[in-house]
């Protein structure tokens, strides 16, 4: 692992169990669908925890997020809640987003997340925007665009990053590189380098291993306190791996990608188990205390999900409210 | 009341709503020194600096992106799109984003943005600087859609829009910036969704948007000379739409023309006289007619080009038609 930007044991099971929680929710967001109990798809974070966990932790409430497609782990990561984002996810009225919006638009307002996108790279103007709103009302706000290298083939990106380095803006391109852009590898997608592309407009991009999140943690820290001083935008390409298929249904995937890779990324290079072998070696916990924090997310998302099973759709009234804001 | 040009009425409306809201800035191609190619916000920058007054680089979906993002965290940004035509490079941003963020959010999320861009023929200037293209985004629930005949509308609707919490577009027609109208000096607002009666008729009624209302105030001073008296309503906006006023018109004259600069077919006339159709079925005498632009690429020599867009002599034709009883089964 890394070297360490948190320092206190609070700090790290924070960390630990956020990844956690964000594994817990996607391992039953996948047992709703095959169940058949979720409408719709939805997108498997699952392997990716370090990166959303460890940027986010460096973040405040007031700072700002955008979100992708593959977006639960960047929306539990930023401080929601297991109970309305599951409710969310069965359209039920209790949800983030009143059953509106679902896995794909999922945004929690109160806790910085400007929302879910489901437009591949549709954020980043969205992000891009947060960061103007910040310099021009003289606000220390932060903002980190989350999103994939699918959506570096996207030429919004290359516009706003442009805008971006221009107007020294307060945001963070995050690219979470997991090698598959949907259903092709990203070799096949991608020329050149990724981050030479944002240093071609002068912004400082970094490489760092997405599986470690005291990596992860340690730079954003760095990045976040030099965009509050007046130094961004940066660019981080983060290392991952995504367990899953490109959504749930994706499951004969091996014509894309073997399963020896995915075997190899879960059992030697998964974000939890080495987080979690540190915590240990470190003596900043036991085996047993990582257990019982386990086993308490676990039953936690469980009854999230009974809940959300149970809870109310919105009433059919509700089809054309919010249509436009009073 | 003084008059002042189209031009200057909303250079007075943005100044005035950048004076009274701080949140308030403007964003796009050429708009601080060069105050537009129309010359619109000329005198912005000096007031305002470049902070509010912000010039982009040619990247439409780019600087429309960052409205959006500005205006979901507080800002209330002032998006100037150079030409209409260019909503085409925009639209997932306006379309995807901006008028599906509150609905997708239940509420939450609001995106108070103005688009305001223009729409109008004849300016020799061939088929990507000449479309009038409302009807793509009146089709998006989630935008408002403003249509400013005058300079009185054009400052009123755009305070109005500022002020709104929802994205609004407004299409100014880039033919109108020197015409002048009486403007108030003190403040004033046009609301939403509210019809103008510009002028009183009882065989007839004229719909028009942006500068067809001029045509179908010209098209009423011809049928009137004939004894024909031609109702003209502008229905300001058309998202919202003012449909009890234009029902009520239509209930009592009998017979309606929509014009609309936009291409005819599934267009704004169409949507406007299917509502008619729909609601005075029973009191017509004549079906309703639409007259909008040719269902052709905006063509560039004049010869061809004044042939696209109606005219008010062509809506004097078809009114004649209409009054006279002769069923017309195509416009």
């Amino acid at each position: 692992m890394a070297d360490k930007a948190k320092t206190n044991t609070e700090d790290y099971l924070r960390m630990f169990s956020q990844m956690v929680r964000i594994r817990s929710f996607e391992d039953n967001a996948n047992q709703l669908y095959l169940s058949a109990k979720m409408p719709g798809l939805t997108h498997m974070y699952s392997g990716e925890e370090a990166v959303a966990v460890g940027i986010c932790e460096a973040l405040k409430t007031t700072d700002k997020i955008t979100s992708t497609h593959r977006g639960h782990g960047h929306c539990v990561a930023k401080g929601a809640e297991f109970k309305q984002m599951f409710c969310e996810l069965l359209g039920k009225e209790e949800g983030y987003c009143r059953g509106k919006g679902g896995s794909m638009h999922i945004a929690d307002q109160s806790n910085g997340n400007l929302g879910a996108n489901a437009i591949v790279g549709g954020s980043m103007g969205i992000a891009t925007g947060a960061a103007l709103t910040a310099k021009l009302q003289g606000r220390d706000d932060v903002t980190v665009c989350f999103f994939g290298d699918g959506a570096t083939a996207q030429g919004l990106m290359y516009e706003v990053m442009n805008m971006a380095a221009l107007w020294r803006l307060p945001v963070i391109y995050a690219c979470e590189n997991n090698g598959y852009s949907e259903y092709t590898k990203t070799e096949e997608i991608a020329a050149g380098s990724i981050t030479a592309r944002a240093e071609a407009f002068g912004i400082e991009a970094f490489q760092v291993d997405g599986q470690d999140v005291l990596a992860v943690n340690k730079l954003a820290t760095e990045l976040v306190g030099r965009c509050r001083g007046g130094e961004g935008p940066f660019f981080v390409e983060l290392m991952t791996y995504r367990y899953h298929g490109h959504h749930v249904g994706d499951i004969n995937r091996e014509y894309y990608r073997a399963k020896e890779e995915e075997t190899l990324w879960k059992t030697e290079r998964d974000p939890i188990l080495r987080f979690r072998g540190w915590l240990v070696d470190q003596g900043i916990a036991s085996e047993q205390d990582l257990e019982a924090l386990q086993a308490e997310i676990k039953e936690d998302a469980e009854n999230a999900v009974k809940y959300a099973l149970e809870a109310k759709y919105p009433d059919t009234s509700e089809v054309d409210m919010h249509v436009y804001a009073a | 009341m003084r008059e002042i040009t189209l031009s200057k009425a909303v250079n007075e409306a943005i100044a005035e709503e950048m004076r009274r809201d701080e949140t308030v800035f403007v964003i796009g191609e050429d708009v601080a020194e060069a105050g537009t190619p129309f010359k619109v916000l000329s005198g912005l920058v000096e007031e305002f600096g470049t902070a509010r007054v912000i010039d982009t680089p040619i990247a439409e979906p780019g600087f429309m992106g960052i409205a959006v993002g500005a205006a979901m965290t507080g800002s209330r940004p002032i998006v100037d799109l150079m030409f209409g035509d260019f909503i085409f490079l925009i639209m997932d941003q306006l379309c995807n984003q901006a008028a599906k963020t509150h609905y997708m959010s239940g509420g939450k999320l609001n995106v108070p943005l103005v688009l305001r861009t223009n729409l109008g023929a004849t300016r020799r200037s061939a088929a990507q600087h000449s479309q009038s293209l409302q009807a793509l985004v009146a089709h998006i629930p989630g935008l408002k859609v403003a249509m400013p005949s005058s300079a009185y509308e054009a400052k009123g609707l755009m305070k109005t829009a500022i002020r709104d919490n929802n994205p609004v577009v407004i299409f100014e027609d880039k033919l109108m910036y020197q015409d002048k109208a009486p403007v108030p000096e003190e403040d004033y607002l046009i609301p939403f969704g509210v019809a103008n009666v510009k002028r009183e008729g009882s065989d007839i009624t004229l719909i028009g948007t942006s500068s067809m209302v001029q045509v179908a105030e010209a098209a009423a001073e011809i049928l009137a000379r004939e004894g024909i008296s031609a109702e003209v309503i502008d229905p300001r906006t058309i998202v919202p739409l003012d449909e009890a006023a234009l029902v009520a018109s239509v209930r009592k004259t009998s017979r309606a023309i929509v014009i609309d600069e936009g291409h005819q077919s599934y267009g704004v006339t169409s949507e406007i006289a299917s509502r008619l159709n729909e609601q005075a079925f029973y009191h017509l005498d004549a079906p309703v007619l639409r007259m909008g632009a040719m269902d052709v690429p905006v063509p560039f020599s004049p010869a061809l080009e004044d042939l696209t867009v109606p005219t008010p002599e062509a809506v004097a034709v078809q009114a004649r038609r209409l009054c006279a009883g002769e069923m017309i089964h195509a416009a």
